[in-house]
């Protein structure tokens, strides 16, 4: 198994709630979508394409400020275990990770990771640079993104259209080549049901929400990843204002929830968030997503401060650490369904046993 | 003009024949023409030869449509719409025309205004080969003592910087 002790702080320092509103917003990120011009696109490429890609990507990055000392996997090369774990991690996407039976992992693909920066090698495009940062921190992700996507341009040359821009294999993609996202906390808008105003009001906005995973994946435990849905037809900047404006605003309206939920159901919510700390506590037999919901609930309550002594680093890291790779990687070996579940109810008792006495 | 033959009607055909070396010029309108067994209507071509040239000439409007294949990586619109996705850069320019219809449903427009990016330049490498080939030549000529050659030297760099 791939050992991933080696990069700064796990490659999850994005979860350790340090930065802006941290217990509403657990990161931020940004990635931009690139192709290298002269190479078919990574779904049409053949092998040897794809190899040449990543060989002139990873020439180029010494140079790079940011990603000169790296950690690097070749996707391809890793068990479906540990490409679960990188992607369940956050550190490539499921297209990368070849997670899906219709989507197998490519000849090439691999990832190169720098602290809070990767790169990810022959995904859908040749090149998608992305920037993790913890909290909401659009422009400090941006900012380091952008200095990377400036040196690696002038290192490789990129397709580039004069009127359509950055060239991407999906048509959704065009133009900017960028997608921001910020993965929110909204337990508050959903509990007072405020919640389906909020998300039609973003698609009117032009801003589109997802899962935990992006694309494709379900919303649980009330994790939102709020993104542009466009990249073609407005610069940079724009697109970055405006899903920084949007997500001020719906920051105000969580905490404004959950106010009304303190003010209105006090006891009522007071004992439901007790009750979900206790079911992690003490449950033998955990689903993910009893899991997630339980911990959208002790993540309330200790932003509500109605459960005290608890870090959100904590309940971060136990929504990553108690999925299946991840517990599969733990135990040292693969695991059933019904035996992960009992190997998840395990961690998560253990995690909150380590700070039990302090909670009150 | 009037018809060589008929004298009657406005001559259509103009008709050149060789005979015996003499070139002969012949004004006839269509009815005399035809009298005469010259084809004046412009009809589907029936020969081979002729079928060939109409279907190359049909390939080569289905080309510029969306019928066509990219001459880069060899999609076409049909693996667009099974994939949803282009197969290289130069698909962008195959299909132009579908494209800008297509962004604009996509993403209400079909013009980038971001960032202009401009793809390294590898003169910019030579140059940087060429300066630091003179910094060293430079190097030698003063420690040889040849200041003459050093001050040339020095001049191309600093034009060059």
């Amino acid at each position: 198994m791939i050992d991933l002790s080696l990069l700064p702080d796990g490659g999850v320092r994005w979860l350790d709630a340090s930065g802006p509103h941290g217990d509403i917003v657990l990161s931020t990120r940004v990635r931009l979508a690139r192709n290298v011009e002269g190479f078919a696109f990574t779904g049409r490429a053949r092998d040897g394409e794809r190899l040449r890609v990543l060989a002139m990507v990873r020439d180029s990055l010494p140079a790079i400020e940011g990603l000169a000392e790296h950690i690097s996997f070749r996707v391809d090369e890793l068990s479906p275990v540990d490409r679960a774990l990188l992607h369940e991690r956050h550190l490539v996407s499921k297209e990368l990770a070849g997670l899906d039976v219709q989507h197998p992992v490519k000849t090439g693909a691999a990832v190169f990771l720098g602290d809070g920066l990767g790169v990810m090698v022959n995904e859908e495009d040749h090149l998608r640079l992305q920037a993790l940062r913890s909290g909401f921190a659009l422009q400090e992700a941006y900012a380091s993104l952008e200095s990377v996507d400036r040196s690696l341009g002038s290192r490789l040359p990129y397709s580039f259209h004069p009127e359509f821009g950055f060239l991407t294999a999906c048509p959704t993609n065009v133009g900017t080549g960028l997608r921001a996202s910020v993965l929110i906390h909204l337990p508050g808008l959903v509990l007072t049901k405020e919640i389906g105003k909020v998300l039609a009001g973003l698609q009117q906005m032009g801003l589109t929400y997802r899962g935990l995973y992006g694309e494709g994946s379900e919303v649980v435990g009330n994790f939102f990843q709020i993104s542009n849905q466009t990249t073609l037809g407005s610069a940079e900047e724009e697109l970055l204002d405006k899903l920084l404006n949007v997500v001020a605003h719906v920051i105000e309206r969580e905490q404004e929830a959950r106010k009304v939920l303190l003010r209105d159901a006090g006891y009522i919510i007071e004992d439901k968030l007790w009750r979900a700390y206790g079911t992690l506590r003490y449950a033998r037999s955990l689903t993910f997503d009893e899991a997630m919901n339980y911990l959208s609930g002790v993540r309330l309550a200790v932003g509500l401060k109605l459960i005290n002594g608890l870090s959100v680093y904590t309940l971060n890291k136990l929504l990553i650490f108690s999925q299946a790779a991840h517990l599969a990687y733990a135990e040292g070996r693969t695991l059933a369904e019904s035996d992960t579940n009992l190997a998840r109810a395990r961690y998560v008792r253990t995690t909150l046993e380590e700070e039990s006495g302090s909670v009150r | 003009m009037l018809c060589d033959n008929c004298g009657e009607r406005d001559a259509a055909v103009h008709l050149t024949t060789i005979v015996n070396n003499e070139v002969r010029q012949q004004h006839l309108c269509e009815k005399c023409a035809a009298e005469r067994g010259v084809e004046t209507t412009v009809a589907k071509p029936k020969h081979p030869l002729g079928d060939f040239l109409h279907a190359v000439q049909q390939q080569a409007i289905a080309a510029t449509s969306e019928a066509g294949r990219c001459s880069f990586c060899g999609a076409t619109m049909n693996d667009f719409r099974t994939t949803g996705r282009w197969g290289c850069a130069r698909c962008y320019a195959t299909f132009e025309s579908s494209m800008r219809e297509l962004l604009r449903r996509v993403h209400g427009n079909s013009r980038h205004v971001g960032i202009v990016y401009m793809p390294p330049q590898p003169e910019l490498d030579e140059r940087a080969t060429i300066l630091g080939e003179l910094k060293e030549r430079l190097r030698r000529a003063i420690e040889s003592e040849q200041f003459e050659l050093a001050a040339d030297l020095r001049d191309r760099i600093r034009v060059m910087e």
